[in-house]
């Protein structure tokens, strides 16, 4: 079949194609590009400008998009529906002895990554955030991918997490390595408390009943003024210092003690070192709990509720298990964030945060490890390098602000990637016990989960 | 005979206004095959359910005896209670395998409880303690056993969904069958089956009657089944027992006669 | 008493504009089981829509009764327009090509497409609120105590009065038309429904468009109510709305309307005798209650496990 035929006499209809997607697109677009309504500032209101040029750009660029897609991606009409094959990344990935050699090199790149000539603390601070959702990630991924409850609160635990650590070592004094386990505590039994009432509930009531938890405990921080300091959040928390060296210029800092020159470079670097050292024990608990009885049942809760039932499987205790396990690494992260921002508000607790861990784990797939770090990096780094877009300045004028388009490209990316992988970069699993040799499991047999 | 290992009394269940079983009563023995046979809609599934503590009863008893004479009953308790405490065990009408996890991880699953307890609820299984691995290594030996009985060792590494029907029935049982039960209950488990297979099935039942110490229950359509293999058959028609007692008695009870084949009116 | 006259009206009205945003979920919800997270921000865009489209026809509150009507009916029908124009497309390009894969997909596109209309409004439009002076004011008194006045602006009648117009007519079309009888045949089972030669995708395109339209409405009526939208309203009104949807039972169009109803009164009277600052938590709070005792929903049909 040459490629010839295909495409010359069916160019007309390509083109009505993108027309009729054009005339919709300028629907669209003519009341939110086309117009802008712009307080005037005095008692009257609003007055509107017109943006004509704006909206023909806007049009015409779906035009080319359309056209584009008719050219060259769309399937056509003559053509066999290709197999749907795994992108060779998943396959990579998904494959037993490579994901095996993927994870060490990976974890040798986080470690010497500090060290390497570009990273300054810009680089830094990103790869702080970056292991931070991995973390996250993988602490929802022991709900979401494992257990197969849909849970949009997440935030709610980090929270508690991050607000935990702020009040004990305010109020209390209390150190970084005593609140950190405290923090998962409280956090885990959020996660019961808010679990023991609502897991009986049918999959999607459960994704609105978690959500509304989310919104309930940002709306208390936000309002508790006397114990959270509401919407100025808390500050001047206790930084974590090295065994009790303090990162500062005093005699007794860390780096007079070590005989180093000061540097607030070393303090960025210890939180590094921190929220990789979490992140690693995160991974070999989430990896290690997967293979026990417990994991196994979280799959299987999954897979079908009833048969667990009738293997005499307690499923209410086991849901429990997962969201409080999982609230729990979200109450690590949390108060890890305390400690490196030094400073919480309910700000960063919003909805926006629940979706992206969310997104990163379905992105991910929803049982591999790794697929959680490849999705983390490109959603938290790709929403960084959407930082970049100065150059944007030229079109819109210079009143434009560049971090709404970063969140609006965000939005739309997240769209798309969903569509090139609807189950996730690796979406098969690993079994987690064998008899000869370990296969993958390929996503089609896979369950989705009721939650 | 002997004490029954399940007594069924006055069962009955309605929905609405609907009574899908109207005072059922029977008994299972222990190393018997009992078969609970009916046309569509009689009411077997939902006894069944009610056995296996799906549904709650709307009244009657249901008492199950362990050899130490302790009793049970399950129309009191929760489903998964039922399976883990008073070990009965089930399959499934429409299978409800965990498809996307291995036949071994399938069949590691029904031994749930005992390895959480192995583990010491997780905290020794995540320093693997010596106890726990044994316990996992003997988890293990137990489901290769049963998987060489029913014959799908060969596919113990594959998810469970990629099994053609049959194994996967085989394999439903072999699974209910790892949760070490003393009654063993069966939902149609030839329904889908050619008739290879379904001898294959019938010497599996009959293999687990004499060798394993279980009462097995089943609920059938295929009445070749059931006459070969039960010692024990009741009938039920809209929700009531028609009859009761061996293949050769049922088969010549004017009332079973009459339910399947209907009055003559063509 | 008089006091709780005032806020019974004002609850009234606002449930009335949650029910509208709840019937364009439910009627999803019910289609295609999904929960269409980008709904609220549709709502949104209908707001800013009508904001605009009031702005260029120039109605203030000056204008003549008969004209101002008229031009609000006009208003009314473009916005509706545009936000089923934004409802076809989302379902075409963002759900469509989902629907039968893994079912967590969509959700995530929902919450993506709901970050993209945010911020796709907030970049066009500007983040700051946009205010519009009234133009429907005056209203009656109903009641006269020695202490509180209870009124009733010609507003809120409209909003009451407009939404349960709204809600017989799609009542009537989901009960008695062809297009409500595909809908239903896809909710209860979509493969037998193509079968029998219902245009399963027109009919998902239908519920959605109407949904839109619905939202569009509800953004309007929010407009002209509190006379101040921002590019965030469609957050916190489609999570109310949503469940509104589930407390009335998901799939159930008079349970969407109760269901509104009865988060809009939770709220006004929660903020009105407690605390305005909590009155979210009160109106979550509330559907976790109502779906650990009433898993259904108010109207739902209770759903009996299969095994």
């Amino acid at each position: 079949m040459s490629l010839h035929d295909q495409t010359s006499p069916s160019l007309l209809p390509m083109i009505k194609r993108s027309v009729i997607a054009t005339i919709i697109a300028f629907f669209l677009f003519l009341p939110t590009l086309g117009l802008k309504t712009t307080a005037s500032g005095g008692v009257d209101g609003l007055f509107l400008t017109y943006r004509w040029l704006l909206l023909g750009i806007g049009c015409g660029f779906i035009f080319v998009i359309r056209m584009a897609y008719e050219l060259f991606w769309a399937p056509k009409d003559g053509d066999q529906k290709p197999a749907k094959t795994q992108s060779a990344l998943a396959k990579t990935l998904g494959s037993a002895k490579i994901a095996k050699s993927v994870g060490p090199l990976l974890l040798a790149f986080a470690i010497v990554f500090p060290f390497l000539p570009f990273s300054d603390r810009y680089i830094l601070d990103l790869g702080i955030l970056i292991i931070t959702y991995v973390m996250l990630g993988w602490g929802l991924q022991i709900v979401v991918g494992l257990a197969g409850l849909l849970d949009l609160g997440y935030v709610a635990f980090y929270a508690v997490g991050a607000y935990s650590y702020a009040l004990l070592s305010i109020h209390f004094g209390f150190g970084f390595w005593m609140c950190l386990p405290l923090a998962g505590l409280l956090a885990a039994t959020w996660g019961i408390v808010l679990g023991f009432p609502v897991l009986r509930l049918r999959g999607d009531y459960l994704a609105i009943v978690t959500l509304a938890f989310g919104e309930i405990i940002r709306v208390i921080l936000l309002n508790w003024r006397g114990f959270t300091g509401g919407s100025n959040g808390l500050s001047s928390i206790p930084r974590p210092s090295f065994f009790g060296l303090p990162f500062n210029q005093e005699p007794g800092g860390f780096a007079a003690t070590f005989g180093l020159e000061y540097s607030s470079m070393q303090r960025i670097v210890f939180l590094y070192f921190l929220i990789l050292a979490l992140a690693v024990f995160t991974f070999f608990v989430t990896a290690r709990l997967r293979r026990l009885p417990i994991g196994r049942a979280w799959e299987a809760l999954r897979e079908d509720e009833i048969a667990c039932r009738s293997l005499g499987i307690n499923t209410v205790n086991t849901k429990l298990s997962a969201f409080a396990i999982g609230a729990m690494f979200g109450g690590f992260a949390g108060s890890f964030f305390a400690a490196k921002q030094a400073f919480v508000s309910p700000e960063s607790f919003n909805f926006m945060e629940s979706a992206t861990i969310l997104a990163i784990v379905v992105l991910g797939g929803m049982s591999s490890q790794l697929g959680v770090v490849f999705s983390a990096i490109a959603m938290v780094g790709g929403v960084e390098l959407l930082r970049q877009l100065q150059f944007l300045k030229v079109i819109f004028g210079n009143d434009f602000d560049p971090s709404q388009l970063r969140l609006l490209l965000f939005g739309l990316a997240m769209v798309l990637m969903m569509l090139w992988r609807p189950r996730g970069l690796v979406s098969t699993r690993m079994p987690t016990v064998f008899l000869k040799d370990k296969k993958t499991v390929s996503a089609a047999m896979i369950s989705q989960g009721r939650g | 005979m002997s004490q029954p290992l399940l007594t069924v009394n006055n069962l009955t269940m309605r929905f609405g206004g609907l009574t899908a079983v109207d005072s059922v009563t029977f008994d299972v023995y222990r190393n018997h095959i009992t078969a609970v046979i009916g046309p569509n809609g009689a009411g077997k599934t939902t006894a069944f359910n009610c056995i296996t503590g799906f549904y709650k009863p709307t009244d009657g008893q249901i008492v199950l005896r362990h050899k130490d004479d302790k009793e049970f009953k399950l129309e009191e308790m929760e489903d998964f209670r039922i399976s883990q405490h008073a070990k009965v065990a089930r399959t499934f009408q429409n299978i409800r395998l965990f498809g996307g996890m291995t036949v071994l991880e399938n069949l590691m699953i029904a031994q749930h409880n005992h390895l959480m307890k192995a583990s010491a609820y997780t905290i020794g299984g995540i320093f693997n303690t010596p106890s726990y691995q044994r316990a996992q290594e003997a988890a293990k030996k137990k489901a290769l056993s049963w998987m060489d009985r029913v014959g799908i060792t060969d596919r113990a590494d594959d998810p469970a969904a990629a099994l053609p029907y049959g194994a996967q029935r085989k394999l439903e049982i072999a699974r209910a069958m790892c949760t070490d039960p003393v009654l063993l209950c069966l939902d149609e488990p030839a329904a889908g089956l050619n008739p290879k297979e379904s001898e294959e099935l019938n010497a599996l039942l009959r293999s687990i009657r004499d060798h394993d110490d279980v009462g097995i229950l089943l609920i059938e359509h295929d009445m070749s089944v059931v006459m070969e293999i039960s010692d024990h058959i009741i009938v039920l028609d809209y929700g009531r027992k028609i009859s009761d007692g061996t293949a050769t008695e049922v088969r010549n009870d004017p009332a079973v006669i009459k339910a399947y084949l209907g009055v003559v009116e063509e | 008493m008089n006091y709780f006259i005032q806020q019974l009206i004002n609850g009234l009205t606002l449930g009335s504009i949650y029910g509208l945003i709840a019937i364009g979920y439910t009627m999803v919800y019910g289609i295609i089981g999904m929960i269409n997270f980008a709904h609220g921000d549709v709502f949104m865009v209908g707001a800013f829509v009508s904001l605009i489209t009031v702005i260029v026809f120039g109605i203030t509150g000056t204008t003549s009764i008969a004209l101002g009507i008229g031009a609000l009916i006009l208003v009314a029908a473009i916005s509706m327009i545009i936000a089923g124009i934004y409802g076809w497309t989302i379902e075409r390009l963002a759900y469509r090509p989902l629907r039968g894969s893994f079912r967590l997909a969509p959700l995530i596109t929902a919450i993506g497409v709901s970050i993209f209309l945010q911020n796709f409004v907030q970049a066009t439009q500007g983040a700051r609120v946009k205010p519009l002076n009234a133009i429907i004011s005056g209203g009656f008194t109903i009641l006269e105590g020695n202490d509180f006045v209870v009124r009733i602006t010609y507003m809120q009648i409209l909003i009451v009065v407009l939404t349960f117009l709204l809600m017989s007519g799609f009542t009537y079309l989901i009960s008695k038309t062809p297009l409500g009888r595909a809908q239903r045949a896809c909710e209860q089972d979509m493969k037998m429904a193509m079968l029998l030669g219902i245009d399963v995708n027109t009919t998902i395109s239908t519920t959605f468009v109407i949904g839109a339209a619905l939202a569009a409405v509800a953004g309007l009526m929010y407009l002209l109510y509190y006379g101040v939208i921002d590019f965030y309203i469609g957050f916190s009104a489609g999570i109310k709305a949503f469940t509104a949807a589930v407390l009335g039972g998901v799939g159930s169009l008079p349970g969407a309307m109760l269901g509104g109803l009865v988060i809009g009164l939770i709220e006004v009277f929660f903020a009105a005798y407690f605390s305005s600052e909590y009155k979210d938590v009160a109106a979550f709070s509330m559907l976790i209650v109502v779906l650990i005792f009433m898993p259904q929903g108010l109207l739902g049909r209770p759903e009996i496990e299969k095994v």
